[in-house]
């Protein structure tokens, strides 16, 4: 696939750099919030908008912006941004609101945010920065929309709300915070034995998914040489 | 004075601010392959959150209510905590060298961990008054350090251990912060 085009950008965001399942990234808002599908799927199109016009207007100011002080500079634009979501969201969506609560305004520190801005968005024109925010926001939304599923089915017997166990034989322990982390170590467990099965067959070597770390690492493109793949090999 | 003493074990305890908020999580999981780094981090957090609680909640209150700019609230705060980590920064490596070795590394993590920011946000919607305000944010910190170095503890035992080939890396230790949730819940009925 030839880089940087909008497809690309798409396929590379949801299926080869899955913000969640692959990078690691943006965790807090991944366990907090997805109880039911539908608040993980709304965390993650809020996400979404926010991530591409972040990534679009950094990469039009992109040299505007010195380098010494470009990090207050993105945090800015995202806060900026993100206030404004927020007033989108109170006004259009209270019940959503409600249920995101605090996770809305946290949306300004996301690890996937400052990390596409920098590793991404900085160095490449406003058109495809756009479009890997988009790839990158619905990769989020994905495999958010899937833990929330997941935990709903478990938790409380229901997928959008819809009950489709009988009553009684759910596990409620999936809705509370431990089930975040359970179903979370197992989905990373199955992208690790797919990865594993696709190098074997490749006779490449294989890592197991370690998490960048930290944010500010990703962001300062130390994690860039193993993760991200800003330079298209 | 109990009202204080409540808050402060609510917060570091019962609602763990890591384990069952959900806050902050970044660093929990990146930086707790060792107790020593885990404790560092734990100790630079403590440090900027009780400063940052402090700041906020007087800029919020003698600023932005004032003024009547409470909509604000997400990009000021932020931008005060930004600022903060890197004040203290260059005042630790000026008259407190020996602090800044010890904590140094671990302050520019923090403008991102979004425990800092979570808190300032939650002091505010909880309306706690200034006091209170800076016994959250040591009790939410502490709750931290408590957390992460426990999990860096467990993660060094883990290095010896036979764990199934897919479940390597970041799955049995995302399994084992699932546990210490659990035990967590234990707190639940202190208060």
């Amino acid at each position: 696939m030839k880089a940087n085009t909008p497809i690309e950008r798409l396929f590379n965001g949801i299926v080869k750099e899955n913000p969640t399942l692959v990078l690691l990234l943006g965790m807090c808002p991944t366990l907090a919030v997805t109880t039911s599908a539908i608040n993980g799927a709304g965390m993650g199109l809020t996400t979404t908008a926010v991530l591409m016009f972040s990534n679009a207007i950094i990469s039009a100011l992109r040299k505007i912006i010195p380098d010494r002080v470009r990090i207050p500079a993105y945090i800015v634009i995202v806060a900026s941004l993100v206030t404004i979501v927020q007033f989108l969201l109170e006004a259009y969506l209270p019940s959503l609101n409600a249920s995101l609560g605090l996770y809305i305004p946290l949306i300004v520190v996301n690890c996937i945010i400052l990390g596409r801005a920098e590793s991404y968005a900085a160095k490449n024109p406003v058109v495809p920065s756009f479009f890997d925010g988009i790839g990158m926001g619905l990769g989020f939304t994905c495999s958010l929309t899937v833990l929330g599923a997941c935990r709903e089915i478990l938790g409380a017997g229901q997928i959008f709300g819809i009950q489709i166990l009988p009553e009684g034989i759910s596990i409620t322990i999936f809705i509370l915070a431990p089930g975040a982390f359970l179903v979370l170590a197992f989905l990373i467990a199955i992208m690790n034995r797919v990865n594993r099965k696709k190098a074997e067959k490749a006779g490449k070597a294989y890592e197991p998914i370690q998490g960048c770390g930290d944010c500010q690492n990703c962001s300062n493109g130390k994690c860039s040489s193993k993760f991200y793949d800003t330079d298209v090999k | 004075m109990k009202e204080l003493l409540l808050i402060a074990i609510g917060s570091a305890l019962v609602n763990n601010v890591v384990l069952s908020q959900f806050l902050g999580l970044c660093p929990f999981l990146g930086v707790s392959k060792k107790i020593e780094t885990a404790g560092g981090m734990g100790a630079a957090v403590i440090f900027v959150i009780t400063i940052a609680s402090f700041l906020t909640s007087l800029i919020n209150k003698f600023v932005l209510v004032t003024t009547n700019t409470e909509y604000l609230q997400t990009i000021v705060f932020i931008l005060v905590i930004a600022c903060l980590v890197q004040f203290v920064e260059m005042f630790l490596k000026k008259s407190m060298p020996s602090l800044y070795e010890a904590l140094g590394v671990y302050l520019p993590l923090i403008t991102t961990n979004c425990a800092v920011l979570g808190v300032a946000l939650t002091n505010v919607q909880s309306s706690y008054s200034i006091l209170e305000s800076v016994v959250n944010g040591l009790g939410i910190s502490v709750g931290f350090t408590i957390a992460i170095v426990v999990l860096a503890g467990i993660r060094e035992q883990m290095e010896y251990n036979d764990v199934p080939e897919s479940f390597k890396g970041m799955p049995i230790v995302l399994l084992a912060a699932c546990l210490m949730s659990i035990a967590f819940f234990g707190f639940s009925g202190l208060i």
